[in-house]
């Protein structure tokens, strides 16, 4: 059977669907996220937000809320076939490195993924820290792209290195967002490092 | 490109859980990426309207736990739980999860890989 249509006019995973690979897509707000994963998703990226109360829980004591001391973590995300056997997961999320309220939720993230696209912007390259922080937290390999937009400085790429103190095995890489190719490259520069990455850990 | 808003009632998401924060089978069977699909030959007249929601949205085809969260606008955690009950009580089904990122899993990345390159 092909996939058929959801209810509100989505599209199911392919029954010969055997294996589901997930990459993460992490930056600070309105650096491109939720616009990169849906310039490759075939569905129309997602929405789910976990309600964290004080401890870290998730929603086992509504006590902690009464004082509405909750963080929301948001995390859009997005699907593509990329064969009859296989599909592939964007998940998009800030780094939140400064909450460890929000670790399960990152552990979950993380757990089963193969590694992380962190978007930055030229414009303000330091918001990008976080999400790079939480990645190497949790030992994802990582390429960072750089999105472009309209008023974007450019920098020669050492000083881009050097300002967000990549290691030299670390991939960077121009993308526009928006643009479906532009984004699946920058996805293909992330694989091949996470291969490299793993190559080195087979011993 | 604004994705749709999950609810984010914590209340009834206590209720609808009974509390709980776990489910009731081994959490890590169900994962984001976890496919679940309804079985469809339960009734679901006794059900939590949430629940009536995910398999009435499940009956043809497969989703990922993440996908049904993001349909039914429900946080993950409280998806996760309401989905184990159901598959205990026969109206889903999971399949198996995929594999943890490790080395020996360079042939799907290779797949990766070939996918992507032919929309770049």
């Amino acid at each position: 059977m092909a996939s058929t249509t959801l209810p509100d006019g989505g599209v199911y995973v392919r029954d010969t669907v055997q294996t589901a690979a997930k990459l993460l897509v992490v930056g600070p707000f309105g650096v491109g996220k939720t616009t990169l994963i849906g310039a490759v998703s075939e569905i129309e990226p997602l929405r789910t937000e976990e309600v964290m109360t004080q401890a870290g829980a998730l929603v086992d004591d509504l006590r902690g809320v009464e004082d509405k001391r909750t963080t929301t973590v948001a995390m859009d995300f997005g699907r593509l076939t990329l064969s009859p056997e296989l599909v592939l997961y964007l998940f998009g999320a800030p780094g939140q490195q400064r909450f460890t309220r929000v670790a399960p939720v990152w552990r979950q993230l993380a757990l089963g993924a193969y590694g992380a696209l962190v978007l930055a912007d030229t414009r303000r390259l330091d918001a990008s820290f976080d999400a790079m922080e939480t990645v190497e937290g949790h030992g994802l390999p990582y390429a960072v792209a750089l999105n472009s937009f309209p008023d974007s400085p450019h920098f020669p790429e050492e000083e881009l290195r050097e300002a967000l103190d990549l290691r030299p095995e670390t991939p960077l890489v121009d993308c526009d967002a928006r643009d479906r190719a532009s984004a699946a490259r920058a996805l293909i520069a992330l694989v091949k490092h996470v291969r490299t990455h793993y190559q080195e850990h087979v011993s | 490109m604004t994705p749709r808003r999950v609810r984010t009632d914590l209340v009834r998401q206590y209720v609808i859980t009974g509390g709980r924060n776990r489910p009731s089978r081994n959490t890590h069977t169900l994962e984001l990426v976890t496919l679940v699909t309804a079985t469809g030959d339960r009734p679901v007249a006794e059900l939590e309207p949430e629940q009536q929601r995910m398999v009435r949205l499940c009956l043809g085809g497969y989703l990922s736990v993440a996908e049904v969260a993001g349909h039914v606008r429900l946080p993950v955690s409280v998806t996760t739980i309401l989905l184990a009950d159901l598959i205990d009580s026969g109206h889903m089904v999971a399949r198996k999860p995929p594999p943890v990122a490790r080395p020996t899993d360079l042939d799907v990345l290779e797949k990766v890989l070939d996918g992507l390159n032919n929309i770049a």
